[in-house]
């Protein structure tokens, strides 16, 4: 055990060097800017990357940065690593509101604004509203506003708020989702629509939260609903029309999952025929989960794109023995047909809802003396996997936080080593269960900068108890069967901010958080790291110690994901959703009782001063220097 | 004559303990039909109407029995899949005083039967008239709306919150004494 939760140990290790780091940086940049205004123009190379910065995206998949922010994770390799320079560790303090604007809806923004040309896009939580805003007109007046209408019956079969990830632009448009499961493109000049698929069926608890992706003109989608026994898929749409293309189901036989000849997993456990259906007691499957609500990478040089599958359904693991393929894992597919290509899981046989959809950041790096293409992820069962993306063979797993769940990963078999102390089951209550369902970390994506190497993972610190009970599989109904209630992880902080040395494989510095810490987060090239909490502090801090350079108190707790773009000014702008919800939030934007230590399966007796902390309210906040 | 008066009385008392309540020993298991609309707010134009009453309601509010059951079925339907155990996920949570679409038994179950258009499915066609009244009293119970001489008073598995009996009376809740 001991072993295991070392990394907390690390956390006061780092948190003690980082405080000498971060007097010493003071001191350096200091220098360093004195000597810069000195001899200015001679030492235009002193500002050069550390030599860390072995490791970089493939350029492909992170192409220079034009200042625009076109989809939620900036780039294909989802490093959310903006070039921009003018906002620096020097002069972030300086920072100020530029503008700001009412989202008019009081539920959680997880939403990244998009910025492309002179506009600024917005998507809302249910009911989802598209809003165009004007940034070359003092004060960003609204240019045009799009109101899908959703179903409002909707709202009763999204799981954990009525929350949205965001939109996608290509091609002259905004590609979003809807609550009630429909995919829209409008015209990104006028708003008009130019084509609605209607894909989600919420009469079986299908309901879409997460932010499409745009690859080689079709627009990935993937459905939420895995705690109310929806079968997971990602469907392809064309980006011109909206018509089908190809559907990948997260189980069932190898057809519906689009497996076939090409399929090479990388470990005997995913190696089989129809292991989708094999898996699972009979007919399971087909109420199974393995729903993908989260984030997709695409790697143009192997034309690949990269998607995680979530949780099985229901919760408690007794009502479904085998592997449960394919849910908690990640695939690699081919975006022209859906055609996969290796899969890697996770948490076979879940036994704590670690979903497996958070985000992968594709990176070039040395491994042991050889080059590899690799995907870095941060996973909800507490590892941080570094993964050969062009295999699906495990590199490294290790721990970036409190992980008593399992005993780590086996890398000769790739499985996760599952501690039978903490094996969840009908009837049996299990106590301190660590990382919670909620995971070490959710949905909230991290961002990755070349010129530190390292990853910065906005993150839980939160373990659980669970009480397996029976469920009856009710169409449109919750599918749990399970009670959980979380509890502070050790050291009481809710949350943590940690900056992950991705070649070393260990923590360079770690920040708490006194809740869980469920915004996302933006690294620039001047050195600093963007990310809000829930309390509503939206904070900038040194990339290179984790020094706190500047805060902002917004009007509600920030789960959004703050982006950087250069403005039609030239200048450099941060712009951050505020308003509190989601998951971690629902105590607030639901308004739910914490007298009941199970409301919002289990996440809101963790939260309970959360009310006392903070309100809900939609505003985006967007800064600039003086 | 004593001694048979002594007989009498705890024979009495125990008859008299029976009598905490009746109820139907073969309730109908008819599907929800609907028969008696029940409006969904309390306002009327030009003043107020009288409230609306059920002969079912009587029988099942406050009847330990039925709100024992309908304990039982708020986990067998689902319902604490997004209600939780009364504090809300999904669904709003159902032991505060706030009530969107009324407090009344009456209101509880034309909300189970019919749904609600912000989320609440429409139950009428899946459960049987009577288990939705035994639900609505339940639901009444945790709320503390319920007299605790008749709310359900344990919980069989994790302790997620005071058992229904013991939460605090809404009727009271918030005044001074």
């Amino acid at each position: 055990m001991k072993g295991r939760l070392h990394p907390a140990q690390a956390r006061v290790d780092a948190g003690q060097g980082a405080r000498v780091l971060a007097i010493w940086n003071c001191l350096r940049t200091f220098i360093l800017s004195v000597m810069l205004l000195a001899c200015g123009p001679f030492l235009s190379g002193a500002s050069e990357p550390p030599s860390a910065a072995a490791i970089a995206p493939p350029a492909a998949a992170a192409p220079p940065d034009d200042g625009q922010w076109a989809m939620p994770a900036k780039n294909y390799a989802s490093t959310r690593f903006s070039e921009l320079t003018e906002i620096n560790e020097g002069n972030v303090k300086n920072l100020q509101v530029a503008f700001t604007f009412s989202t008019g809806v009081n539920k959680g923004q997880e939403a990244a604004p998009l910025v492309v040309g002179n506009i600024m896009y917005i998507v809302t939580p249910f009911p989802n509203i598209v809003y165009a805003l004007d940034l070359s007109r003092p004060g960003a007046p609204m240019k045009w506003k799009y109101e899908p209408n959703p179903e409002p019956a909707a709202q009763g079969v999204a799981c954990c708020d009525v929350v949205n990830r965001g939109a996608a632009f290509a091609d002259g448009r905004i590609f979003f989702n809807t609550l009630d499961g429909h995919t829209i493109a409008l015209d990104a000049n006028t708003g008009k629509p130019i084509w609605n698929a209607h894909i989600g069926n919420i009469n079986i608890g299908e309901t879409i939260t997460m932010a499409p992706l745009v690859v080689k003109g079709k627009v990935l989608v993937g459905n939420s609903g895995g705690e109310m026994g929806v079968r997971g898929w990602v469907k392809a749409l064309d980006a011109g029309d909206g018509h089908l293309v190809w559907t990948a189901y997260g189980t069932g036989p190898d057809k519906d999952v689009l497996i076939g000849p090409d399929f090479k997993p990388h470990y005997d456990m995913d190696k089989g025929t129809d292991l989708g259906v094999t898996t699972w007691p009979p007919e399971a499957w087909k109420i199974g989960g393995g729903n993908m609500w989260g984030w997709i990478s695409y790697d143009p040089d192997s034309n690949l794109i990269f998607h995680g599958t979530g949780n099985p359904g229901p919760w408690n693991p007794d009502l479904r023995p085998g592997d449960n393929k394919w849910t908690s894992g990640i695939f690699a597919r081919d975006p022209d047909t859906g055609a996969a290509k290796w899969f890697y899981q996770w948490s076979p046989h879940d036994l704590h809802d670690y979903d497996g959809i958070n985000e992968q950041i594709l990176l070039d790096m040395t491994w042991q003396g050889k080059p590899r293409k690799v995907l870095v992820r941060p996973e909800r069962n507490g590892y941080l996997y570094i993964l050969d993306r062009t295999t699906g063979e495990v590199l490294s797993a290790t721990a970036y936080g409190p992980v008593n769940s399992s005993k780590g990963v086996d890398l000769k078999t790739g499985r996760l080593i599952a501690n039978p102390d903490k094996k969840t089951g009908t009837g049996k209550v299990v106590r301190d269960i660590c990382p919670t369902a909620s995971g070490l970390k959710d949905w909230q994506p991290s961002a990755f900068s070349p010129r530190t190497g390292l990853l910065y993972i906005p993150h839980n610190n939160l373990c659980m108890d669970e009480e397996g009970v029976e469920v009856n599989y009710i169409a449109g109904t919750p599918y749990v069967g399970m009670n959980v209630r979380m509890i502070p992880g050790p050291g009481g902080n809710r949350g943590a901010f940690t900056a992950w040395d991705v070649a070393a494989a260990k923590p360079a510095w770690v920040l708490k958080e006194n809740f869980p810490v469920w915004s996302g987060t933006v690294v620039t090239a001047g050195d600093v790291v963007f990310y809000g909490t829930m309390e509503g502090w939206f904070k900038a801090v040194s990339a290179r110690t984790g020094h706190l350079l500047w805060q902002f108190k917004t009007s509600s707790g920030i789960i959004g994901q703050p982006i950087t773009y250069r403005g039609p000014d030239g200048h450099q702008y941060v712009a951050i959703l505020s308003g509190v919800g989601g998951w971690a939030g629902a105590i607030v934007s639901g308004d739910l009782d914490p007298r009941d230590a199970t409301a919002a399966l289990g996440f809101v007796n963790a939260m309970k001063d959360l009310k006392n902390a903070t309100t809900a309210g939609g505003t985006l906040y967007v800064f600039r220097l003086p | 004559m004593r001694q048979a008066l002594a007989m009498l009385l705890p024979v009495t008392l125990a008859l008299v303990a029976c009598q905490r309540e009746e109820r139907d020993t073969r309730p109908q298991s008819a599907l929800g039909s609907g028969e008696q609309p029940t409006p969904v707010t309390t306002l009327e134009p030009g003043g107020q109407r009288p409230s609306p009453t059920d002969n079912k309601a009587a029988s099942f509010e406050a009847n330990a029995f039925h709100m024992s059951e309908g304990k039982r079925l708020f986990s067998w339907f689902n319902c604490s899949g997004c209600h939780a155990n009364g504090g809300g996920g999904m669904g709003p949570a159902l032991m505060d005083e706030k009530w969107l679409y009324g407090s009344s038994i009456e209101s509880i179950h034309a909300t189970i039967r019919d749904g609600r258009p912000n989320g609440m499915p429409s139950f009428g066609q899946k459960i049987p008239d009577d288990q939705i009244w035994e639900l609505a009293a339940y639901v009444r119970a945790l709320g503390g709306n319920a007299p605790s001489s008749a709310a359900p008073q344990r919980n069989d598995g994790m302790m997620v919150h005071p058992s229904e009996n013991r939460l605090p009376d809404a009727a009271t809740l918030g005044k001074s004494p």
